[in-house]
């Protein structure tokens, strides 16, 4: 594990023009991750988890507004022009989408689609492309890959195909694999292989990984580092452990209680009262004091609350730290 | 939205195929194209008389043993003429549905998939080319570059490149959206290659059927041509220009326009039979509605 990051983000703010005017979706984000790492990106759908990771790598929609700055490896990737970024993106950068349905060509043979980064990027012929797709179909616990190469989408499950995406992603050998939300349209036990098989990837490849999910039961089991993102920013940063033992943030904490309780017997699901703001109408201090239960003072409606470390690695964007057992807070 | 793409993705072509085999309209649009195929490449071997025997002994006879169609008012053989102009018709067709496919898909392509200004600056130009009457504008084209049947293709050609343009850029405009699009992106695929590799290939349905009914569309555009002078030059036989040589005759030899018009006639039809068969199996919420009616009745 080298201590250089493989993508390291920083101050990253993407704004969206939409017809009812500017939607900020990311606002001053700061991640990074090494080589061999794993980085969750936890959240609500629409606080900007995925939208950072796009905007990061050259993704965004066309009407989105990216600042900041983005180091992939030692470049300034930000500052390179298009079709340097897109070359150095499919090199370097793998990417499982959430679908796995949608996300492969119903008309190409999967060996074709598998090859196809290969044949852009490391200039392999079709015939050593083809044989490259074998091996990654194996790899990937696809089995007699050698017939499948040339099977269509449409003749595998989803778990198989989401294997096959998998696949795809790792042609070139990435040093990143992007993985959004790779598990939420699998059944359960297809989930827990796809972790399995990411995570045994990792170890085998030493490439590093952004999960972007908000099955927190899949970061407990995969994740070196959290970050927790509410309304495009991050308020609470750590080391796994660190942050869903001892949350200090009180989003964290209402999160990690809203989980469901496989073995608590049937009762209501907690929930957090409310809704995440509109990001066309945030609120100028802290985003989530209208649903905060500790939030106590002027300031959290009219001041961005600071990120303050609770511990060496472990940071929270909020003006009441919780107490690091985890009970009880600070001040309320 | 799964459901339906992995739906026709199982063999399209393949189930279009043998869903056609048991469409009887279908299957008599089908024989009657590869009899007109047959004819068109072989037409001159096949015809019993030579398409420019004038002989002023036997003219204007109806129909016969010997002239199954009649002879006209040089004494040429009817059927003969009929047969040798069903290439032109086919030549027609195919090239200028080709020049339509090519420049249209091509357009629409760039159009649907860029956006933008690029987007609105070629399909404006195509509805200005829409906006124009399929014949004043042919008419127009082979006004400026000169009548015959190269200045006919090419004018027909550009008279139904916007239709192929607009049908391309509606199926380029939802398959860009997909997420295999975007995986492609992902992987650093070019522009080009996503257009050839991944876009392309899902909208070929459509294009299908808007090419084997735009044939008969510009087959029908030639005999008008034709029929104006515009087209084919005498004495070589074309079926619209056969029709306006026999309206003279209309009362006295019926035969003359009769046979070349039901020539023309056919054709479109068949072609027509075949286009919208093939829509029927190749259009997913067609396919729906054909099984759901399979399966009930």
């Amino acid at each position: 594990m080298s201590d250089a990051a493989v993508l390291a983000v920083s101050d990253l703010t993407v704004t969206i023009g939409t017809r009812r005017g500017p939607a900020r979706a990311v606002a001053g984000v700061d991640w990074s991750v090494r080589a061999g790492e794993t980085l969750a990106l936890v959240g609500e759908s629409g606080s900007g988890k995925s939208m950072s990771v796009l905007a990061a790598t050259g993704l965004a929609p066309r009407a989105a507004r990216v600042t900041g700055s983005v180091r992939l490896l030692d470049a300034d990737f930000t500052a390179l022009p298009a079709d340097r970024r897109r070359r150095m993106r499919g090199r370097h950068v793998g990417f499982v989408f959430q679908d796995p349905m949608t996300s492969l060509n119903p008309v190409l043979t999967v060996g074709r689609q598998v090859a196809e980064a290969g044949e852009e990027h490391l200039g392999l012929t079709r015939r050593a492309s083809r044989a490259r797709a074998v091996e990654l179909l194996d790899l990937v616990g696809i089995p007699s890959a050698a017939q499948r190469v040339d099977a269509y989408p449409h003749q595998f499950s989803g778990g198989m195909r989401q294997r096959v995406v998998i696949a795809m992603a790792l042609a070139c050998e990435p040093d990143l694999l992007i993985a959004d939300e790779p598990t939420t349209a699998l059944d359960v036990t297809t989930q827990a292989q796809i972790v399995e098989l990411v995570a045994d990837l990792q170890r085998r490849l030493g490439t590093a990984v952004v999960w972007i999910t908000h099955d927190l039961g899949v970061v407990a089991g995969i994740a070196d580092t959290v970050a927790v993102m509410y309304a495009g920013r991050i308020v609470e940063q750590g080391p796994v452990d660190a942050v869903f033992g001892r949350p200090g943030h009180p989003y964290t904490s209402a999160l990690l209680a809203a989980r469901p309780d496989p073995g608590g017997g049937g009762g209501d699901l907690v929930t957090i009262a409310g809704a995440p703001p509109s990001p066309l109408a945030l609120p100028a201090g802290c985003a989530f004091w209208p649903r905060c239960p500790v939030r106590s003072d002027a300031r959290c409606e009219h001041e961005l609350p600071p990120l303050v470390g609770v511990s060496p690695a472990h940071h929270v964007r909020t003006f009441y730290p919780q107490r690091t057992d985890g009970e009880g807070h600070e001040a309320s | 939205m799964s459901a339906p793409t992995a739906h026709r993705s199982e063999g399209q072509l393949r189930r279009a195929l043998s869903a056609l085999r048991h469409d009887p309209l279908a299957l008599t649009g089908t024989a009657v194209l590869v009899l007109l195929v047959v004819v068109g490449v072989a037409g001159p071997w096949l015809a019993p008389a030579g398409i420019n025997d004038v002989d002023v002994d036997r003219m204007l006879q109806p129909p016969s043993w010997a002239h199954p169609f009649g002879t006209d008012e040089l004494g040429r053989d009817v059927l003969s003429r009929v047969m040798v102009a069903a290439r032109v018709s086919l030549q027609v067709g195919a090239v200028s549905v080709g020049i339509a496919l090519l420049a249209g898909v091509t357009l629409g392509l760039f159009a649907g998939y860029y956006r933008g200004w690029l987007d609105n600056l070629l399909m404006r130009c195509m509805d200005v080319l829409f906006a124009f009457p399929v014949l004043l504008l042919a008419v127009a084209i082979v006004a400026v570059l000169g009548p015959g049947l190269l200045t006919a293709m090419i004018a027909i050609g550009v008279v139904y490149t916007p239709i192929f343009a607009r049908v391309t850029r509606a199926g380029v405009l939802s398959v860009r959206e997909q997420v295999f699009v975007r995986a492609a992106v992902s992987i650093g695929a070019s522009d080009l290659r996503i257009m050839r590799r991944h876009v392309l290939p899902n909208i070929a349905a459509p294009l299908i059927v808007q090419t084997s009914l735009s044939l008969a569309f510009a087959i029908l555009s030639e005999a008008a041509l034709s029929f104006l002078g515009l087209g084919v030059q005498p004495p070589a036989p074309a079926w619209g220009r056969m029709l306006y040589d026999g309206r003279g005759f209309v009362t006295d030899a019926w035969w003359l326009g009769v046979f070349p018009g039901a020539a023309i006639f056919l054709t479109v039809l068949a072609f027509n039979l075949v286009g919208d068969a093939l829509r029927d199996v190749l259009d997913p919420r067609q396919l729906t509605v054909n099984e759901a009616r399979r399966s009930t009745g």
